[in-house]
């Protein structure tokens, strides 16, 4: 592989990402659940919410700030490394990151110092509005950000002006069915994310014999909601696999991984591509699945990678595993969240007896799940989407910056891989201290500031 | 294609509200994020730890949303103007690396200083060395744009290195004091005894460097070959309004020292920078890229700047001004260190 502008912008532009997309996964749901925390302290006024509240929010800030400065990094990028596309479909994408900055960015952003800050400087009433703020924020900016990539996965409403894609009809752009199963997809997947954080959280101090009361809170809650929202999570998931099939067959003959049409198809779990004789040198497969899970009839016909083009075809192994390491992960937090809610329940009738200690440790250890399953969804609908940046409508080797030398591309990737590789073994450290130490511990999160700043009455 | 008058003329009038938006949210983003990186910079200047957290503690609550301005300014660029923000960020390739790697350091250094037992001087190291190089970066390419930047056929054509002149330097270092003079009079009011004074004997040094830097830079662009040279000599009667601020700001950053008026620091040295800012909008408009590019012929489609201006321009833009004035209406008046 030669090293050229192009192939380097891309991989800083995946490891930007892929690192970025850690912090708003965890944070968008661990804003709302904070939110229900101070909600259900308003309404209850039991001491454990807040209790768990204010653990939370020490974990809160750590990866929220990490989510913001990587974040800044992602709305300068399109400029620098791929100018060109800037310079062409900045009539659509610029205003839709700029609502996102509007609308989202700032909102969080600036309710995110009343919350960590203000607790001590504001009524409850406030205190509470300012966590909804931040939660809202954090939903709204996925939200346009989702708007943004659809629009490249499948692009709608507009109209070519010499090279520029100029925008002729915006309703189209935020009526896309595409879109309104993209966003849920990705809403539920931070939300299972911080679920499944929250309840191996609990089964850990659990399993340790610490925190009692706020442990079972969180295995109950955190189990509770996974249970609820993954089988929702595999239908939005499945309706995903249709746009995908009816807008984006590259992508979707590449997820399949099967090279021939067949009929009726078969579902492949494992295969090795032999690009050159367009089939697979190695496959395990399973008979007429395929048809089933793409048209849901056992004779389908389900076509094959060689009915794309030579020259669109993306690469094959990312988009076929990351889809089966997220469909995978998705299974086991189908397992470890229903087989949760009934022993909880069990253990719960049977009054003082813990769960099982093989489902704690297999709670504790499904922590990640939600983080791999959404890096490995991105990097499917991503890599899935090449040689396209804007699919069908501008190749991604058109689209960087024409001015941009080799050294300054190995530069930046440089400088972004060097400092995240010191912030990040920071930050999860600082996380891990946060959690070792457990809620009701001594407060720790800022410069001694924490319980906000005193004020005295104004001087008139 | 022909467009009607009636389209023209409502595209040209919100090319100007989007390039007025654009302006305001660069102003916005000096001003405020200008105080917190300035105590930044101030923060490697001071060796005693009890104020050194107290400087952290007054800056703590709202330099995240003082930084997100950063980001409207990057995507109303995005947005509106999206020829010039492919150039501008292709032009400033390296520039913006630096800016981003240093904002990234210090943002995070900021939380973890306070967790951290061995690693505090490295954090700490990383907050004044990565605000002072933000601010740097951030003034040699202002710099830099004054000077100019080569393009051809609508694309940037220099090279990666082009950004760093003479000029672009001053520039550096006009910011730097820049900011620090307007975080030395945020530290003044919102902190009392050892440090309030330590702030206040920085003032006045900090005025005379920020004040110098500006005229320097701006008698530097008078005496030059740039496209923007022109532009004063064609209606020197403009001069009045930034020469006018400059000695308001300075006579009132003088009283606010001499008599230890907390709450008049501040704003005078906002009154500099925005004297400052004024000539260098004047300089441009209507260019966005002075001899290459005007506004509107960077602008995106009307049909984008509608989309933009009835959301984020009408309703949008007033409730963000609303609470960001309600957020630090809660963190009004003095901070006080809490005892650990």
């Amino acid at each position: 592989m030669e090293l050229d502008p192009l192939i380097l912008s891309r991989i800083q532009f995946a490891f930007t990402m892929t690192f970025h997309i850690i912090f708003p996964s965890f944070t968008i749901g661990l804003a709302a659940w904070l939110a229900t925390l101070e909600g259900l302290s308003l309404a209850t006024s039991r001491p454990i919410y807040r209790e768990l509240f204010d653990f939370w929010l020490r974990i809160f800030v750590i990866a929220f700030v990490m989510g913001v400065v990587s974040g800044i990094v992602m709305a300068f990028q399109f400029g620098t490394n791929w100018s060109a596309l800037s310079a062409r479909t900045g009539p659509i994408q610029g205003p839709l990151l700029a609502y996102e900055s509007f609308t989202a960015f700032l909102l969080e952003a600036t309710f995110f110092g009343v919350m960590v800050f203000g607790r001590q400087r504001v009524s409850r009433g406030v205190y509470f509005f300012s966590c909804l703020m931040v939660a809202i924020g954090t939903t709204v900016s996925s939200f346009w950000i989702l708007a943004n990539n659809t629009w490249m996965q499948v692009p709608v409403g507009y109209a070519m002006q010499g090279n520029q894609f100029v925008p002729t009809d915006w309703g189209a752009i935020f009526s896309s069915e595409v879109l309104w199963v993209r966003f849920p997809h990705m809403i539920l997947a931070a939300y299972l994310t911080t679920a499944f954080c929250v309840a191996a959280t609990g089964a850990w101090y659990t399993l340790r014999h610490r925190h009692a009361e706020g442990a079972r809170v969180m295995l109950r809650m955190g189990l509770g909601l996974a249970a609820v929202l993954i089988p929702l999570q595999l239908v939005i998931g499945h309706l995903n696999g249709e746009y995908v099939e009816a807008h984006q067959p590259s992508k979707f003959t590449a997820i399949e991984g099967r090279w021939q049409t067949e009929q009726p198809a078969r579902l492949l779990l494992l295969a090795w591509p032999d690009e050159a004789a367009e089939r697979n040198a190695f496959e395990i497969g399973v008979p007429v699945m395929g048809s089933f899970f793409d048209s849901l009839t056992f004779d389908s016909r389900e076509p094959g990678i060689v009915t794309v083009p030579v020259n669109e075809r993306p690469p094959f192994l990312v988009p076929f595993y990351g889809f089966r390491i997220m469909v995978g992960m998705g299974l086991v937090m189908l397992f470890v969240s229903w087989s949760g809610v009934w022993l909880t329940r069990r253990a719960r009738m049977d009054k003082g007896r813990a769960p099982p200690r093989w489902f704690l440790w297999a709670t504790a250890i499904s922590f990640p799940s939600g983080f791999i399953a959404i890096v490995a969804g991105w990097f499917t609908a991503e890599i899935g989407r090449q040689p396209w940046v804007v699919f069908g409508a501008l190749r991604t080797a058109d689209a960087v910056t024409p001015s941009l030398t080799t050294s300054a591309a190995l530069t930046s990737l440089l400088v972004y891989v060097t400092l995240y590789s010191l912030i990040f073994p920071a930050g999860t450290y600082y996380i891990w201290r946060a959690l070792r130490a457990g809620p009701g511990a001594e407060k720790t999160t800022s410069n001694q500031g924490d319980r906000g700043l005193i004020v005295e009455p104004a001087r008139v | 294609m022909p467009l009607d008058l009636m389209q023209t003329l409502a595209a040209f009038n919100l090319v100007h509200f989007w390039a007025l938006v654009l302006a305001f949210a660069i102003l916005i983003y000096g001003l405020l994020d200008g105080f917190d990186l300035g105590v930044g910079i101030l923060f490697g200047f001071n060796a005693d730890p009890v104020q050194r957290d107290q400087m952290m503690q007054t800056i703590e609550p709202v330099w995240d949303g003082n930084e997100t301005w950063l980001v409207v300014v990057g995507t109303v660029l995005f947005a509106a103007f999206p020829a010039a923000y492919a150039i501008f960020l292709s032009a400033f390739y390296l520039p913006v690396v630096i800016l981003l790697g240093a904002l990234i350091l210090r943002g995070v250094s900021m939380e973890f200083r306070g967790r951290s037992g061995r690693l505090r001087g490295l954090w700490s190291g990383c907050f004044s060395g990565g605000s002072l190089v933000a601010t740097f970066v951030q003034g040699t390419a202002i710099g830099a744009l004054v000077e100019g930047i080569d393009i051809s056929n609508g694309e940037y054509a220099g090279g990666a290195w082009d950004w760093l002149s003479p000029f672009a330097l001053l520039g550096g270092f006009g910011l730097v004091a820049g900011y620090a003079l307007l975080g030395a009079g945020w530290l003044v009011l919102k902190t009392r005894g050892g440090l309030r004074e330590w702030s206040y004997r920085w003032l006045p040094r900090l005025m005379v460097l920020t004040v110098a830097c500006v005229l320097a830079s701006f008698i530097w662009t008078l005496m030059g070959s740039m496209d923007i040279s022109h532009r004063w000599a064609d209606s020197p009667e403009w001069v009045m309004v930034p020469l006018v601020l400059v000695l308001l700001g300075a006579g009132g950053l003088a009283l606010s020292v001499r008599q230890r008026r907390d709450r008049l620091a501040y704003p005078m040295a906002a009154m500099i920078f925005i004297a400052a800012f004024c000539a260098f909008i004047f300089s441009f408009w209507p260019w966005i890229l002075p001899g290459d590019l005007r506004f509107y012929q960077a602008a995106a489609p009307p049909a984008s700047l509608q989309f933009l201006f009835y959301g984020a321009g009408l309703v949008v833009l007033p409730v963000v001004l609303i609470y960001t004035v309600g957020v630090y209406w809660i963190f009004r008046g003095k901070s006080r260190p809490i005892d650990p």
